[in-house]
């Protein structure tokens, strides 16, 4: 789950040496959180949210598909 | 095709600066050495840099199916792909087991990959001053959807058309509802128009 949100992430920046996601594992559920180049942000979050809303639902899919609950966060 | 040429103390140097400023890997290019570097006579005569032109060599088919493929792997996906163009759009059909995770609920799911796919690989192109619009179906869905929409359009209009008061659609993207206002577009008895912001944007369709 790590790696593909790091894929999604790296597809989109301008720094993509620059992208680490940090995978906390719950009991039932994942909690993902994404660090980007600060001049980065506005990449993997997009106009009101678009593009994280994009990886959110690609990212729950392929939890879904393994019976997890995946919350994705970006930090900055 | 697109190339550049670059200069650097050794032609290494020179592929290097060259694929740093078009921002791709050595395998996305053709390597075609124009000078090599000279020192000279003792580090000061006819001293000359090394040249290199370098001619980027992917397409968006290749992006974008290389990116398509990528994430299914992610996923623990097996598809196939297939690809046609179709003016200036590029489309993908994927077919293949468990397609129905990829399509999501009313084609969410399916709806972000095409937007993440189009976001990556105008990325790239954009170094290369190109751009590229990406469809990508699954197992037929746009094309069903689409046919359900149009009736849909078509069901609502002679409701409104015997009733006389507008009905506002469920929200739906603006590849959605412009099949709606296309479908529409033409009718004696009822206009259409959209209101509200993304992602919650609705079609009405009202009495002319």
């Amino acid at each position: 789950m790590k790696e593909f949100v790091e894929l999604l992430a790296r597809a989109l920046v301008d720094n993509p040496d620059q992208v680490a996601v940090n995978e906390v594992e719950g009991e039932k559920s994942v909690i993902l959180e994404l660090k980007v180049a600060s001049e980065d942000m506005g990449k993997v979050i997009g106009k009101q949210g678009r593009i994280a809303r994009a990886i959110r639902t690609l990212v729950k899919a392929a939890a879904a598909k393994e019976g997890k609950r995946v919350v994705m966060e970006i930090l900055h | 095709m697109t190339s550049i040429e670059t200069t650097g103390r050794t032609v290494e140097e020179a592929i290097e600066a060259g694929l740093d400023k078009l921002g791709v890997e050595k395998e996305n290019v053709n390597i075609e050495v124009l000078e090599e570097a000279s020192r000279g006579f003792l580090g000061i005569l006819g001293t000359r840099e090394a040249k290199v032109r370098l001619e980027v060599i992917f397409t968006p088919e290749e992006l974008a199916q290389e990116f398509i493929l990528k994430i299914c792997e992610c996923m623990n996906l097996k598809v196939d792909i297939s690809h046609n163009k179709k003016g200036e759009y590029h489309h993908f059909y994927l077919t293949g087991e468990d397609m129905g995770i990829l399509i999501g609920r009313r084609g969410d799911t399916l709806n972000a990959l095409q937007y993440l796919v189009n976001l990556a690989v105008n990325k790239k192109l954009s170094k290369i001053g190109a751009r590229a619009r990406i469809i990508v179906d699954i197992e037929g869905y746009r094309k069903k959807r689409e046919k359900t929409l149009e009736r849909l359009a078509m069901r609502i209009s002679e409701k409104v058309k015997k009733t006389g008061t507008k009905v506002v659609l469920e929200p739906m993207n603006a590849q959605e509802r412009r099949i709606i206002h296309y479908t529409l577009q033409g009718s004696k008895d009822v206009e259409t128009y959209s209101e509200g912001d993304d992602p919650y944007r609705k079609v009405v369709i009202a009495p002319k």
